[in-house]
């Protein structure tokens, strides 16, 4: 009775605070496992779970001069920062950010100074380096004040590049080009971002294949796979309008297919067919390229708050008369 | 030709810099840069409301009101009464 209870105490003891801290060893290496859970998580399948222990990692031998880098607790996040740092010895202070990116999680403040400061503490992070300095990517700025961490932390926290793969080439000056600096968001960004784009929609995708709907389908592959394709290629500057220039061309052989169909039903009848499509499927684009902004690297919420207001009405009336015509016609025929 | 976003609330007060850098460091969109010793706003339109230069300004020499661009969640929070928008 008394070794078990010791062996309670013992272990009660050490959840709270171990010491010394523990210290977890990584590599630079992905392993197959690591791959398919990145493909995992572009599929957003199991969307929270794809997470790291929080706390400090060790990579290859650092000595107590080593640089310290900062990073959420995603494991694209993390993984992305340790291939990228081959062959350098380090450590990496991981963030608890509940599984999200560094950037959305700044945006939130669970990648903050808070964390960071409590983190530090927690890993004794003044005990394993004798430099006060730390790399924090430049993303997690919306979250991270860099002189509060200073005052409360006694770390400066230095900026480092926006992606991973440039660390290499910052840790030989210790200072970011304006390139490093600027986020982008190329085809190769806009198609990795398809999948997620995709299942959002999974659902209604599949019941209206079951029900045979090819304009709506196209509507919806239009909004999640054609546009974030696309997207700096189609005019104007909104994400509503751009999605309704999309949808309206996707409509065209549809609207003109139902226009051709029944030669002998009246005019009026062939019209309106055409203009059901012509109302539903630009609403449906538009509405989902709306809904693009939140996996942009741009909008400002200004910015979509103003689309919201302008153009929801009109994509609202758009697809209620479109709807409401449908039936119509089915009663029609 | 209607812009949503050619203007944002970002405001700078350049009489308050001194000359850090920070904010040049934080923006992923190049809005400041410094020249001379003190930063300029060069591209205020190209700010997406992050909130980073605002934070890390030690003066407060930039108010900005941050938030997440993203119509899903904003929508999302009008429509379930939320005051922050917020993914899902």
């Amino acid at each position: 009775m008394i070794v078990y209870l010791r062996k309670r105490e013992k272990m009660a003891a050490e959840s709270i605070s171990v010491y010394p801290p523990e210290i977890r060893h990584t590599t630079s290496d992905l392993t197959l496992a690591n791959t398919w859970d990145h493909l995992l998580a572009r599929w957003a399948v199991n969307r929270m779970g794809h997470r790291v222990e929080p706390g400090l990692y060790s990579l290859g031998n650092p000595t107590p001069e080593s640089p310290v880098f900062v990073t959420a607790n995603y494991t694209l996040s993390f993984d992305a920062l340790r291939s990228a740092l081959k062959g350098i010895d380090g450590y990496i202070l991981v963030l608890d950010t509940h599984g999200i990116n560094v950037w959305c999680a700044a945006g939130k403040g669970t990648f903050g100074t808070d964390e960071l400061v409590r983190r530090i503490e927690a890993t004794r992070l003044h005990e394993v380096v004798n430099h006060r300095v730390l790399i924090v990517p430049q993303l997690g700025a919306p979250g991270v004040a860099a002189h509060e961490v200073k005052k409360r932390a006694h770390f400066k926290v230095e900026y480092g590049p926006v992606r991973a793969e440039d660390l290499p080439e910052y840790l030989k000056t210790r200072k970011a080009t304006p390139e490093m600096r600027r986020v982008r968001f190329t085809l190769k960004d806009r198609i990795t971002l398809i999948p997620v784009e995709l299942v959002a929609v999974l659902i209604p995708l599949l019941i209206l294949i079951v029900i045979g709907s090819k304009g709506a389908v196209a509507a919806l592959l239009a909004g999640t796979v054609l546009f974030p394709i696309l997207l700096p290629w189609i005019p104007t500057h909104n994400f509503s309008t751009k999605g309704f220039i999309l949808g309206g061309i996707v409509a065209l052989p549809f609207a003109i297919a139902a226009f051709f169909r029944h030669p002998e039903s009246a005019l009026w009848l062939r019209s309106t067919w055409a203009l059901v499509y012509a109302l539903l499927i630009p609403s449906i684009t538009a509405y989902l390229t709306l809904n693009f902004t939140g996996s942009t690297t741009f909008t400002s919420r200004t910015g979509v708050r103003r689309e919201i207001f302008a153009y929801i009405p009109t994509m609202a009336v758009m697809f209620g008369a479109g709807l409401l015509l449908n039936i119509a016609l089915m009663f029609v025929r | 030709m209607f812009n949503a976003y050619e203007t944002n609330t970002l405001q700078y007060d350049p009489s308050l810099c001194i000359g850090c850098d920070v904010c040049v460091d934080v923006c992923p969109h190049g809005a400041f840069e410094m020249q001379g010793r003190l930063a300029y706003l060069i591209n205020a339109p190209a700010c997406m409301e992050c909130g980073a230069c605002q934070l890390n300004c030690p003066v407060n020499a930039i108010r900005v009101e941050s938030g997440v661009g993203c119509a899903a969640a904003m929508i999302r929070a009008a429509l379930t009464g939320r005051k922050e928008p917020v993914c899902a």
